[in-house]
């Protein structure tokens, strides 16, 4: 009997939303506790084994100095590394403070902000580390990480979407919300993954996979304002779970007044 | 003289024409409103189609009014096409399975009930016609739209108010009906509903046996005359059909496609929308339990990875890919199939998010024939 391959999951600046995904997957999960080992995985269970992992997946991003060693250190540990959810490929909600004053904040929050010690920005881990593979969203789509593992046990290329949301819509037979509707919709910028569930039901794109893999948002731009969204409601539809993604920074930096 | 193929049907008639497709064991896809637009459900009775609503098209934007015109047909062409039943947006191919040492392949079948294509516009039995062109005029004809087509009952319904966007007189494939149908239906102007049926196949004489008619006069034929002498005089947009093949192709450095590039989103939903666009991925998946399954799914040339060879994508900018789709369409299509993918139906114009309009770029390239020189057009530069 071949040995089952190890797969480690670890939380940094996060909601444990996306980990709490892969437990969701109960008719899947079986299957995939079957296929691969689970070393680590303290949402699960507290039954730790040490590394190194074959396989990684990390939640969340990079928040404090002591998170930025610590990635590190998984790095090392890892054979593959797969970011999972808009924190770990984007800086997630909590980069927008990326738009702020962060000690602002602390002094704000905090009685004794003076024993916060945080970064003035909260950065994917990719900027950290090199990272194997990237699966977005708001939460994942917990099918892709089934998806993932799958592909890597079978060795081949997993089947994860880069075209943009519209794509998802017409296959999926909804109507356009935009153009039917006149309804705000990042879906034109945004990446598949989701299976268009906002539009749907009747509602817009709010961009939580982050850019497609080719995007215009200018464009995008000029057309919400033709359907009468305002600087500022441009600037926030950019700036949600994926704010800290390039091409929705640029956009929603171009619209805030 | 009147034809002895062509009778008359009232509102009813419409009701038991549907009955009829029905008994014959058709699946009978028709027009309803569903969220705000006009699509393609299946119908069961004439009261489920769009009786007094419009739609209002323009690049963009699409919008339903209601009138009280009684006007079953009322409406030009929603965002589907019967393209998505001929051609669906994923079909699974295969499956395989490891047995030992051994893989057993499973066909995995199409066995849908036939449809009738109820309501079909002129343009759409073109597009049929087009997309029969690629799919089933091949070496090795796909199953699923031969057999899908083959099997299809159309009924198709000529055109009295077209919209803004159509442009079929260009594309010679409307607001009438020549061609390619079972049934042709035409709305004329009567109390209680009042068609003008025309029979273009045996199976079409045999469904219309069933429904209470009366043979057309020359006044039906005038009148059918007068909805289509209206539809072609409401329709707005031009394309030059005929000049577009050799005007793309000499003008592939224009500085148009720098101009469009910077309004495209590279969404695709204009391929997407097109009912004659075919581009299809093939995805290879495995389960966990070791099952292979390959599925189609519908693709567009708007999409990064769907010119990716090996070690890269071949159209990396948006201006290589709207050139890539509009020179296909309109030009490069004339070369691989001898006519034009394009059949004018203007859903690309409507459901394009940034409201690009393929009949103006064109127009704007012909006004510039020739801005910039033809050079090679995979210099690097292109890409
Ligand atoms: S609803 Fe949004 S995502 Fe869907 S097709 Fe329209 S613009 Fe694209
Ligand atoms: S290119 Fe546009 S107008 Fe022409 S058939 Fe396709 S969707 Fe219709
Ligand atoms: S032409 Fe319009 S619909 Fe087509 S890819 Fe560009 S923006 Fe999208």
């Amino acid at each position: 009997m071949t040995m089952r391959p190890t797969l480690a999951v670890w939380k940094f600046a996060s909601c444990d939303g996306c980990q709490l995904g892969i437990l969701d997957l109960e008719d899947e999960l079986l299957s995939l506790v079957g296929a691969v080992q689970i070393a680590s995985f303290t949402e699960m269970t507290s039954a730790v084994i040490d590394g190194p992992y074959d396989v990684s997946l990390v939640e969340g991003s990079i928040t404090t100095p002591d998170d930025a060693d610590r990635i590190l250190a998984v790095r090392e540990a890892s054979g593959l590394l797969v970011t999972i959810g808009a924190c770990a490929t984007a800086g997630g909600i909590q980069a927008l403070r990326n738009y702020a004053d962060v000690g602002e904040y602390t002094s704000t929050v905090y009685a004794h902000p003076e024993y916060i010690t945080t970064l003035a920005e909260s950065s994917p881990i990719s900027s950290y580390v090199k990272v194997d593979f990237e699966l977005r969203g708001c939460p994942i789509n917990r099918y892709q990480i089934v998806e993932v593992v799958t592909a890597l046990l079978a060795g081949r290329r997993p089947v994860i979407p880069g075209y943009s949301v519209c794509e998802e819509c017409k296959m999926a037979g909804n109507l356009c919300v935009l153009v039917a509707h006149g309804t705000a919709c990042l879906g034109p910028v945004t990446r598949a993954g989701c299976g268009a569930l906002c539009p749907a039901v009747n509602r817009g794109c709010y961009g939580c996979f982050g850019p497609a893999d080719t995007t215009n948002t200018a464009s995008l731009a000029r057309r919400l304002t033709e359907l009468g969204t305002s600087e500022r409601g441009i600037s926030r539809l950019f700036r949600t779970f994926n704010s800290a993604a390039t091409e929705f920074s640029k956009e929603s930096l171009e619209h805030d007044a | 003289m009147p034809s002895p193929d062509a009778v008359v049907i009232d509102a009813n008639g419409v009701d038991s024409l549907i009955t009829s497709l029905r008994a014959q064991g058709f699946r009978v896809m028709g027009p309803v409103v569903a969220n705000g637009a006009i699509v393609h459900r299946e119908i069961r009775a004439a009261k489920q189609l769009p009786v007094g609503w419009h739609d209002e098209q323009e690049p963009g934007s699409y919008r339903l009014s209601h009138g009280d015109d009684g006007e079953m047909f009322g409406w030009a062409v929603g965002p589907e096409s019967f393209k998505q039943s001929v051609f669906p947006s994923r079909s699974v191919l295969w499956r395989a399975r490891r047995d030992g040492q051994d893989l057993a392949v499973e066909a995995t079948g199409d066995d849908v009930a036939p449809e009738a294509f109820f309501g079909a516009r002129p343009c759409e039995v073109a597009a049929l016609k087009v997309l029969g062109g690629v799919l089933a005029g091949a070496a090795s004809p796909d199953p699923v739209f031969t057999r899908r087509r083959e099997t299809a009952f159309v009924v198709t319904v000529e055109c009295g108010r077209p919209a803004a966007t159509c442009f079929c007189t260009s594309m010679g494939s409307g607001p009438g009906a020549a061609a390619d149908f079972d049934l042709a239906l035409t709305e004329l102007a009567g109390p209680s509903g009042r068609f003008l049926v025309r029979v273009g196949s045996e199976r079409g004489a045999a469904v219309l046996a069933g429904v209470a008619s009366r043979p057309a006069t020359a006044e039906d034929h005038r009148a059918r005359d007068e909805v289509l002498g209206h539809a072609v005089a409401a329709i707005s947009r031009t394309l030059d059909a005929e000049a577009a093949p050799g005007l793309l192709a000499r003008n592939l450095e224009h500085p148009r496609w720098d101009d469009v590039a910077g309004r495209c989103l590279a969404c695709g939903n204009c391929t997407l929308v097109c009912p004659t666009c075919f581009c299809a991925a093939v995805e290879e998946t495995t389960d966990l339990a070791g099952t292979v399954e390959e599925t189609r799914r519908w693709d567009t040339c708007f999409d990064l990875a769907h010119s990716y060879l090996h070690g890269g994508s071949v159209r990396v900018s948006t201006r290589s890919r709207y050139r890539q789709w509009m020179t296909h369409k309109l030009s490069t299509w004339v070369d691989q199939f001898g006519n034009s993918g394009c059949v004018g139906c203007g859903r690309c114009i409507t459901w394009c998010p940034a409201g690009i309009d393929i009949t103006e770029e064109c127009a704007a390239i012909a006004a510039s024939d020739g801005a910039v020189k033809t050079s090679e057009p995979t210099a690097v530069r292109d890409r």
